[in-house]
């Protein structure tokens, strides 16, 4: 069977010692759901990159979002991941519990009629995510312009990752990546080519479906053994060169890019995207949020990076699990962090 | 007719919605005496007594509805110890505003399923608070076992094979397609499973545990049954029933359906020499039909998932609301 085939190829790798990085926290988590994290020889170190949109983002993100909460007539919502991540001084699940204003959606789409519903309360919406994510937000904001509602307003935490692999690739610690497909089918696989051409890296666009997975791998493991630089589109059924244009487009006409703090990484230099003039009324401060408050110890800023391990960090499990997470990967269930210590002991 | 509070302050308003609405739904000797307590005959064998709640939103949902699934919670949970389900009883929360006819509909698909499972619904209350329409529903329910029945959760024995009734995680994608507003040919699997066990026990198999896998899917089940025996279960990817639809929406979603809730489908655990008897009688019964031996029990702890790439992954128990990823 040819799953099977490549599945061994991967277990029985006797090349030289690689460090790979999945950037993406969807193939993190996917890569231990199939079992294929499992499969790997000794010799291959698989370690997660910043593709977690919760685990990068700063304290003081989050410190605004509460502070909204505690305003009268405010309610926060957010993705409910967001919820549980810790602030400076608390996470929107503890300011909920404290008689904060602060719930989840399923989809910011449904905020649109409850807004309507609600016109005495002002929605504070977590716009949280990559390029994934920022095509549906800028059509949210779209549609409460257009519709003329004005009690829903966004603090935006929206990232783009060439500039986060930039900088992983600028400290030349990582033998591979695999490049996140779900990014790559809004940029398109350009941008990454760029990349791997200017640093001389090994890059493969992967889907997450268990035989995707497994042929992005394979290749990565190949193309990286043999120190091979460029870029490999192993999602092509998806994944064009040059993207989705219309969803680029209207990305383009909602934000425009910005510096954004990275939660371990700091300031990256137009890797934000924030709302435009034209938008500007829809703007819950998002722009300088830049504090970001790690607690003493917790090593989330070089576990992102791949630096580190989760089980490096001297308050992993102890102090710092899923029901009480010091850190914010170990917060979503895609932090590395919050896989790591609830797949412990896979046997 | 809208239920105001004056339907449940005790008078007679409180007495004509009993009458017209519960009791004539609901009829039966015990019920038919309206008594403030049931007085029940005498009970030959262990009497089993389980208590469940139900909140669901919204009340009717594509193969069910909140009536339905309070008779059939209860029920599955006195199956799930080998006992022949026998009386429940029924309390409502009503909120102001909630139309009569809503009221009705539910009672009456408690009624058909009451009736269907072969208990009677001899007791009751109801409460009215201020509210929006909704409708809460509690059911306490009393079966009777053998003396010598010892099915229970730390009952799993290294050896044993694990049998999945059906499908899973139909009823939780189900509710979420409907608040979603999704169109889809999703249907809860909701149903009464009580005579497909009482359908294995009388073919005198020793079966050792049964879970009905509601909230928290087959992992969080399977982990609770591993952790009370002591024992690991080792489940097989590819042979785990999964509804097409379920999986394309639980993918779209983030969800799995390991940690998605039914309510119309088992684990049992049975000695693995009693395995494929189990399986031939489970599918020629009306909510077995697609059952399947899906694992293992070992000696060790935990539950593993067998990839279809042939490596073992630990399976997690369901962790906070099962919402879906953001990105």
């Amino acid at each position: 069977m040819r799953e099977k085939e490549l599945a061994a190829f991967l277990q029985q790798y006797k090349g030289r010692p690689l460090k790979l990085m999945e950037v993406c926290g969807t193939h993190t988590s996917a890569l231990y759901r199939t079992g294929l994290r499992q499969l790997l020889p000794e010799t291959i170190t698989l370690v997660s990159g910043p593709g977690c949109p919760v685990c990068v983002t700063p304290t003081s993100y989050i410190d605004k979002l509460v502070e909204y909460a505690f305003t009268p007539g405010c309610q926060v919502m957010t993705f409910g991941d967001m919820l549980a991540v810790p602030g400076s001084k608390m996470s929107l699940a503890e300011a909920r519990d404290q008689g904060g204003a602060a719930d989840f959606f399923y989809s910011p789409e449904e905020m649109l009629e409850k807004a309507k519903a609600q016109p005495e309360t002002t929605f504070f919406l977590a716009a949280v995510g990559f390029e994934t994510t920022a095509p549906v937000w800028a059509t949210v904001i779209k549609m409460a312009a257009d519709n003329n509602i004005k009690n829903l307003k966004f603090l935006t935490a929206l990232k783009t990752m060439p500039q986060a692999l930039s900088f992983l690739c600028s400290k030349g610690r990582i033998d591979g990546f695999l490049c996140p497909g779900h990014v790559a089918v809004i940029t398109g696989s350009e941008p990454f080519e760029k990349l791997a051409e200017a640093y001389g890296e090994t890059m493969v666009i992967g889907g997450f479906s268990q035989p995707q997975l497994l042929r992005a791998m394979v290749r990565l493991v190949l193309e990286s053994g043999k120190g091979h630089a460029g870029l490999w589109n192993e999602y092509p059924s998806v994944v064009k060169r040059e993207g989705n244009a219309a969803a680029q487009k209207m990305v383009d006409e909602i934000f425009e890019a910005g510096d954004a703090v990275w939660r371990g990484i700091g300031l990256l230099p137009g890797s934000g995207l924030y709302l435009k003039e034209k938008y500007k009324e829809f703007d819950a401060g998002s722009r300088g949020l830049n504090e970001d408050r790690i607690p003493p110890g917790c090593l989330c800023s070089r576990i992102v990076l791949g630096d580190a391990l989760p089980t490096q960090c001297p308050h992993f499990g102890k102090r710092c699990t899923p029901e009480h997470p010091v850190g914010a990967c170990m917060v979503s269930s895609e932090g590395t962090c919050c896989i790591t210590y609830r797949e412990g002991g896979t046997t | 007719m809208k239920i105001a509070l004056r339907h449940g302050a005790g008078g007679e308003e409180t007495s004509q919605l009993i009458h017209d609405i519960f009791a004539s739904h609901f009829q039966n000797e015990i019920l038919n005496k309206m008594e403030d307590a049931a007085v029940l005959p005498k009970i030959d064998g262990a009497p089993v007594f389980t208590s469940d709640s139900f909140v669901v939103e919204p009340l009717f949902f594509p193969g069910g509805d909140i009536g339905k699934l309070s008779v059939c919670g209860t029920v599955n949970d006195l199956a799930c110890m080998g006992a022949k389900p026998l009386y429940l009883t029924a309390s409502f929360i009503l909120e102001t505003g909630l139309e009569t006819e809503t009221l009705e509909k539910v009672v009456a698909s408690m009624a058909a399923t009451a009736e269907e499972a072969g208990v009677k619904i001899v007791a009751g209350d109801t409460k009215v608070v201020e509210g929006n329409g909704g409708v809460y529903i509690n059911t306490a329910g009393i079966g009777v076992r053998p003396a010598a029945c010892n099915i229970s959760a730390a009952n799993l024995k290294a050896g044993d094979a694990i049998i999945l009734t059906g499908t899973l995680g139909d009823h939780h994608a189900t509710i979420l397609t409907q608040r979603l507003q999704m169109e889809t040919s999703l249907q809860s699997d909701c149903a009464p499973l009580n005579h497909m066990v009482q359908a294995v026990l009388d073919a005198g198999v020793d079966v050792h545990a049964i879970r009905d896998i509601t909230r928290g899917g087959l992992a969080t089940v399977a982990t609770e049954l591993a952790e009370a025996s002591g024992c690991r279960i080792n489940l097989e990817e590819e042979k785990l029933p999964v509804n097409e639809a379920v999986k394309g929406l639980s993918g779209i979603l983030g969800l799995d359906p390991l940690t998605m809730g039914n309510e119309g489908k088992m684990l049992m655990a049975v000695p693995h020499s009693e395995a494929e008897k189990v399986l031939a009688i489970l599918q020629s019964t009306k909510y077995g039909k697609d059952a399947v031996v899906a694992g293992e029990v070992t000696e060790g702890t935990g539950v593993y998932l067998l990839t279809a790439l042939g490596s073992y992954r630990k399976v997690l128990p369901l962790r906070g609301e099962g919402l879906p990823r953001i990105c």
